[in-house]
């Protein structure tokens, strides 16, 4: 390894916050034209390496090099001239802007915005052209899909003359097919000398695609690998510092009684937007049934229904006896008691109350509950003594109820709620994605618990956009695109390929079919 | 001391506290701007509302009123609704106070009168935050908004009242006819006096006790009952209120309901307390007080408490400053009101990234 051939060099790179030591005397080289990973549990300090050398924030201490010259950033601006750029996990696009005035924004040049318009289009053409990014300029990014709209962010940063590309989770909102398509527009970009920094926490994306693999936990940097010398396990092992059972072990399901039919729904969301048409199934008792898809396509919507956060507008629910129509709804409180808990996919806005204290998170949706009032007065006392039981039986740390739920770690939000909804042995839980933004610790924790429900002869609802935890978990997967169901697999008998194509709804023909795989 | 209490000790109680410091500064930037020494003033203010009985007794008597519109802001403020109507709450509330007053028998006892007469405030008060309250639950106008319309109309309604219904014949003041005595409050001074005590006649009544005893209701109910429970859930996360059984529309309703009975209790003070009659604009002031009040007091009953003595020693202390001093009107506690709610509600926040900085640094996350 020469020096020459170093895109990015930290040195001893520190950030303190306060008393968190979110950079631990960081060292890194990534060489050039080369695809280095980045992998680490929640909180191991990527994002904040990352927010430094994008110069969002500035490293205590530390040296950073980048293509041998030294490097300072105090905002993004001395990063993008120093051939940085960063695709964020959340696109940082204007929707009714079109491709074109999006990529131009921010480098827009004199009072007049066709000549810099103009050039621009001569340039992205080329650009396309080069590294294979087609993209139509002239349409509004609002209506390209997810993966078209990342391909803007890539297009975005090339423009802009990024040599260096940061990409922050770019797979969490793709399709596996379209995940495919990106890794091939990484290799183009490789082959035309592009670096690419790619932070996941997806392993099996780490082996598949890049060079370099550094791992951080807790702040520090704990390992270098070449890609081709490791595999998932070490890489796992490294991530958390003591070995993890990744498949989780379960006994093949007992199926009972449909606790859940749902026949034929249609369901309006909060925006008047139809996003579930013509949906039916059931869910069984001693059954774990998982609805995959692609974020965005109806699921959310469809769990809130089933919840009853949201009315049906045709169709209907039967859930323990009762039928749900559009002239009959039952609200959530009504479901809760006849035995329905739900796991909200929102766990911050919908789950919680960031500003109540735990003991008071752990209430919600129960307040009404006989035995924590008496008369008009609400136990304290009570409520305090059940919070304290469910962080016991969960692991939930800090186990102080007093403290405010938004200082507690995602996973450890996530555990508390999963206490609330499964320590009122519901008969059938609703849950939706118990392990997003959870370190893989707590996911290990979180899948053996929603296995041990199913055991119990509960009826489960797993809705999820992690296609490996829907794969692992459940008995009967079902897959939703654009608010259809488009496909029912048996849960041993699912692979990737055939979920991906349904995630995608290209199973209706077989010229579809030859689409998706270009 | 964990960081969770440093937190909540800056928030609960520094905050406030630099923020009055920092409007009473301001403060005495104005006064030496308009050529009055402004240590010569504090003294003036402080020893013409707590210096003597009478004074004192202004100051408390002012002060009760903060408290019932404090409060009413506050149990708003806690669903996460802006009331600033209660003005007007508070004014139609004593429409409430004031029929029970006037027309009951006045063979009945006092112990019957007064909680009717209490009652009718309660009421009214609540009457006339139901609407806003619809329109903001059922048809999404902002409660901002209707609550300010609702204090024109009130102010128009209780012209009209006074003048054509309530005026007595041959009187040439829109003005009520005296409240039946069973009905009248009885002054504190009074009350010292039955059992031997003498202190300075001052119009300090029991209604003080009244507003001790909703503070400690309020408090109960916003933080021991699953009414409380409900209506905080839905102040602090609309989504997880809904999420959890509670339907934010009817909390609104709700809500609004009791911050308007609330206000509606300056009535009580004001007419059953000190005037015994219904008369115009008696309510002036003191609903706008109350935003002041709540947002010094942080929302909670015993801040709120605090605030509202800090307001009825602004007022005392202001009339005081007015009679001594020249060139100082009384005006000068409308300046010192306005700087209280810049300081401690427009930048409530300013001392906050300061203090956390240096005395609860984040341990926060990435």
């Amino acid at each position: 390894m020469t020096e020459s051939n170093i895109a990015i060099e930290l040195i001893n790179v520190d950030k303190h916050f306060g008393a968190v030591h979110a950079n631990d005397k960081v060292n890194l080289s990534v060489q050039t034209g080369t695809i280095h990973g980045i992998v680490g549990e929640n909180g191991a300090g990527k994002s904040t390496l990352m927010s430094i050398l994008y110069g969002f924030y500035q490293a205590d201490s530390g040296q950073i090099k980048v293509f041998n010259k030294d490097f300072r950033a105090i905002s993004s601006k001395q990063s993008i001239e120093a051939g940085i750029g960063m695709v964020h996990q959340h696109f940082m696009l204007v929707d009714n802007f079109t491709v074109l005035e999006n990529v131009v924004l921010g480098s827009e040049g004199g009072a007049l915005i066709t000549e810099s318009l103009s050039n621009a289009r001569v340039e992205l053409t080329r650009l396309a052209k080069e590294y294979g990014l087609e993209v139509e300029l002239d349409i509004a990014v609002e209506e390209l899909s997810v993966g078209m709209q990342q391909r803007v962010e890539i297009l975005k940063g090339l423009y802009k003359g990024a040599k260096v590309l940061i990409l922050d989770e770019p797979t969490g909102v793709l399709t596996p097919q379209e995940s495919d398509e990106l890794f091939r527009i990484f290799e183009a970009l490789k082959k035309q000398g592009v670096t690419i920094i790619l932070i996941t926490h997806k392993l099996r994306e780490i082996m598949s695609i890049t060079d370099n693999v550094s791992v951080m936990r807790a702040g520090k940097m704990v390992a270098h690998r070449e890609t081709s010398k490791t595999n998932p396990e070490e890489l796992a092992e490294l991530m958390i510092g003591r070995k993890v059972l990744l498949n989780i072990k379960k006994s093949k399901a007992k199926s009972g009684n449909p606790a859940l039919i749902a026949k034929n729904l249609e369901i309006i969301n909060e925006q008047g937007l139809k996003r579930v048409s013509d949906v039916s199934f059931e869910a069984r008792s001693g059954e774990i049934l998982g609805i995959a898809g692609v974020t965005g396509n109806g699921q959310g919507t469809l769990l809130k229904a089933l919840a009853g956060i949201l009315p049906i507008s045709k169709g209907s629910i039967e859930i323990m006896g009762e039928t749900i129509t559009s002239n009959n709804s039952l609200n959530p409180e009504q479901l809760r008691n006849l035995g329905v808990a739900h796991v909200p996919e929102d766990r911050q806005r919908m789950g919680m109350i960031s500003e109540f204290t735990a003991s008071e998170t752990a209430l919600l949706g129960y307040h009404n509950d006989k035995t924590i009032n008496q008369g008009v007065w609400l136990k304290r006392a009570s409520v305090k003594a059940n919070c304290e039981s469910m962080m016991e039986a969960f692991d939930v740390r800090p186990n102080n109820p007093n403290l405010m739920s938004s200082n507690f770690s995602g996973g450890n939000q996530q555990k508390l709620i999963l206490a609330r909804e499964f320590e009122r042995d519901p008969d059938l839980l609703i849950i939706g994605q118990p392990t997003r933004g959870v370190d893989i610790g707590a996911i290990e924790f979180i899948r053996k618990r929603i296995i041990e429900m199913r055991d119990a002869g509960k009826a489960i609802i797993l809705i999820s956009v992690e296609l490996e935890e829907i794969m692992s978990l459940s008995d009967r997967i079902v897959v939703m695109c654009d608010g259809e169901i488009t496909g029912t697999v048996n849960g041993s008998d699912a692979d990737e390929a055939t979920l991906g194509m349904m995630m995608a709804n290209a199973l209706g023909s077989k010229d579809e079919l030859k689409g998706v795989e270009v | 001391m964990t960081r969770e209490r440093r937190l909540s000790w800056i928030n609960g109680f520094l905050l406030p506290f630099l923020n009055v410091l920092t409007a009473f500064i301001a403060t005495a930037i104005v006064f030496v701007l308009i050529g009055v020494d402004p240590i010569k003033a504090t003294k003036i203010l402080i020893y013409g509302a707590l210096g003597y009985d009478e004074g004192l007794g202004y100051t408390l008597y002012y002060a009760t009123n903060f408290v019932f519109t404090g409060l009413a802001v506050a149990v708003a403020f806690h669903a996460g609704l802006f009331n600033i109507g209660g003005e007007g709450q508070a004014y139609v509330g004593g429409l409430g106070t004031a029929l029970v007053a006037l027309y009951l028998n006045p063979a009945l006892s006092a112990w019957i009168v007064i909680p009717l007469a209490i009652s009718g405030g309660l009421l009214f008060g609540a009457l006339w935050a139901i609407i806003p309250a619809y329109l903001q639950a059922y048809r999404g106008s902002h409660i901002v908004i209707t609550t300010i319309m609702f204090n024109f109309l009130a102010s128009a309604l209780m012209v009209y009242v006074l003048v054509n219904v309530l005026r007595e014949v041959g009187e040439m003041s829109p003005e009520s006819a005296d409240f039946i005595k069973a009905s009248w409050l009885p002054f504190v001074h009074d009350v010292f006096a039955s059992f031997g005590y003498k202190i300075a006649k001052s119009p300090l009544n029991l209604s003080i006790l009244v507003a001790l005893f909703f503070s400690g209701l309020v408090w109960f109910f916003l933080w021991h009952t699953r009414w409380g429970y409900a209506i905080r859930a839905v102040g602090k996360s609309n989504d997880a209120a809904v999420y959890g059984g509670i339907n934010p529309k009817k909390i609104i309703i709700v809500t609004m309901c009791i911050s308007g009975a609330l206000a509606g209790l300056v009535g009580i003070n004001e007419l059953m307390g000190v005037q015994h009659r219904l008369f115009l604009n008696f309510n002036y002031g003191y609903g706008f007080g109350g935003i002041a009040v709540a947002l010094m007091g942080r929302n909670h009953p015993v801040g709120i408490l605090i605030a509202a003595f800090l307001f009825g020693i602004l007022y005392q202390g202001g009339a005081e400053l007015d009679f001594e001093l020249q060139n100082v009107s009384r005006d000068i506690v409308v300046v010192m009101q306005g700087l209280v709610i810049l300081f401690c509600g427009g930048l409530e926040y300013l001392y906050r990234p300061i203090l956390i900085r240096f005395l609860a640094p984040i341990e926060g996350t990435e």
